[in-house]
């Protein structure tokens, strides 16, 4: 069994493009990652993509023979939907592809095109990962999920949305250099708690932009990268992937996110490390409260401890394991369908030596990729090593 | 989105609410779970029966939602709220109360009411 290394890795600007179709946006990032591979098109086997919304944005369902078709390939092509872990779901079937021995060379990305159908309309697309019958008819969107996720944080754990204002403003300060983000603005914690409510108690700076964008990336076995002579350092060693109830209310806690807890100990027992082994992660901040749940999920923080991290300085890029040096979702933005795979793109980066934060992590060797779908009914964990 | 066609045992067991009957499903091992369930996803049993829901619950959690989507554009801003009755949990609109007022360990009823931008019925809760 060989672990994938990442041959090539690209994404798109994040932002609001909403001129661009979905298969644009997709075939500027899986050509641009096919070039940075360095491998004849003609030796990619399959293509593995995600995608959330697609019947709802742009009326297009079967997604996977366009995605391929657009970026050159005549490769079977599956398109993989776990809300906004697509993804990241997506990576795992490529691993899976190339660790079992049917393939040498996969293209794994996704896309989402939301920002043409307007705030309103994304926001009831985003709502249909909830439990249509339970949750949607109830009047739940998602910033109002997490905001009861949160909401029931602070009442078993304590912490205050003041410490939510610290995650938005590390990750905005994390995304100033970033040139794919969507938002590269620096803020304070007082602008955070200042900032119109969404869902209470959650604002506008607890949470991700709704986005355009797409990530590809090249995953090849360790003999073909060496047989044709390619730099591709860095290993995924690692996949997890876990589930939960899809609605809130049958759940035995609401502040707590077990589906990435199973993902996070199936990843590390896959890889062979434990969270004291990991340098840096990018986790699934599609709202402040997320960070909070999935870097306890992960193994940093007990629970009930991981809200404080941020306000301490311990995720920041000079702290002592950063958090999102991409920017997270918060700020680099949130293209649902291809939020997985630019994580992964991030740590192959981070680990690499060549993101504009790398500076943050120097040697680092282990980085892991959380990205979690709905209320983390759905989420998948991607451990990284450099394996030279 | 109410169709034409009714949602099974979903729109039954509103109905169950509205005439003060509702009822939540309860495997051999105690786990309850709304309906439609064929099977308990915590311990597979298939022997689900029929249980009375408590009158009253507590609110386990709740938020006040400004920005809707547009099928409660005209109820916003509004309480959706998870609401502990026991063996189940449920998520409703919470009506009748100043959306401040509103906390966790709140004692609250269940009813069926209107949404205010559709007109389709929707789980309500109710201080008790």
């Amino acid at each position: 069994m060989s672990d994938p290394r990442i041959a090539g890795a690209s994404v798109t600007q994040f932002g609001k493009h909403p001129e661009r179709t979905g298969r644009d946006l997709f075939a500027e990032a899986g050509l641009e990652a096919l070039s940075e591979a360095g491998i004849d098109p003609d030796d990619a086997e399959a293509l593995y993509y995600g995608n959330f919304m697609g019947e709802l944005a742009e009326h297009q369902g079967h997604q996977g023979p366009l995605m391929a078709e657009a970026i050159g390939l005549d490769v079977p092509a599956t398109r993989v939907e776990a809300a906004c872990a697509s993804a990241g779901t997506a990576v795992r079937e490529a691993v899976k592809t190339i660790r079992n021995g049917e393939a040498e060379v996969v293209v794994v990305g996704g896309a989402e095109r939301m920002t043409n159908i307007g705030t309103a309309a994304a926001t009831d697309a985003l709502a249909i990962a909830a439990d249509d019958l339970y949750e949607v008819r109830a009047g739940m969107t998602f910033p109002g999920a997490y905001a009861l996720m949160a909401r029931s944080y602070f009442d078993q754990y304590g912490g205050s949305h003041e410490d939510l204002a610290h995650v938005a403003v590390k990750n905005h300060e994390h995304a100033l250099v970033n040139e794919h983000a969507q938002i590269q603005k620096e803020i304070t914690v007082e602008d955070a708690m200042e900032a119109p409510t969404i869902a209470s108690p959650l604002g506008l700076y607890d949470s991700c932009p709704i986005t355009d964008g797409a990530a590809a990336a090249v995953l090849t076995t360790e003999s073909y990268a060496e047989e044709h002579d390619l730099d591709a350092p860095v290993a995924i060693t690692g996949t997890g992937q876990g589930g939960d109830n899809l609605a809130l209310q049958d759940r035995p806690h609401l502040a707590q996110t077990p589906a990435a807890d199973k993902a996070a100990d199936e990843a590390y027992g896959d890889a062979g490390v434990g969270p004291d082994d990991v340098d840096f992660a990018e986790v699934h901040d599609c709202f402040t409260i997320a960070e909070v749940f999935a870097i306890e999920s992960l193994g940093f923080y007990e629970r009930g401890e991981g809200i404080s991290a941020a306000r301490n300085g311990e995720t920041t890029r000079d702290g002592d394991r950063p958090i999102n040096l991409s920017g997270g979702l918060k700020a680099k933005g949130h293209p649902v369908g291809a939020t997985g795979v630019a994580q992964l793109a991030t740590v192959a980066w981070l680990l690499d030596g060549s993101h504009p934060r790398a500076d943050a992590v120097p040697d680092s060797t282990v980085g892991v990729a959380h990205n979690a779908g709905g209320t983390v009914a759905s989420t998948t964990v991607h451990v990284m090593e450099v394996r030279e | 989105m109410t169709e034409s066609a009714q949602d099974g045992e979903y729109d039954a067991w509103l109905d169950s609410i509205e005439s003060d009957d509702g009822y939540y499903l309860e495997c051999s091992n105690g786990h309850g779970w709304l309906p439609p369930r064929r099977v308990c996803p915590r311990c597979h049993d298939q022997d689900l029966s029929a249980v009375d829901l408590p009158e009253s619950g507590e609110i386990a959690s709740h938020t006040t939602i400004t920005v809707p989507t547009p099928q409660f554009e005209d109820d916003a801003p509004y309480v959706t709220a998870i609401a502990d009755f026991g063996p189940v949990s449920v998520t409703g609109l919470v009506r009748d109360v100043d959306p401040d007022d509103v906390t966790i360990g709140d004692v609250v009823g269940i009813d069926v009411g209107e949404r205010v931008t559709t007109g389709d019925r929707a789980v309500v809760f109710r201080p008790r």
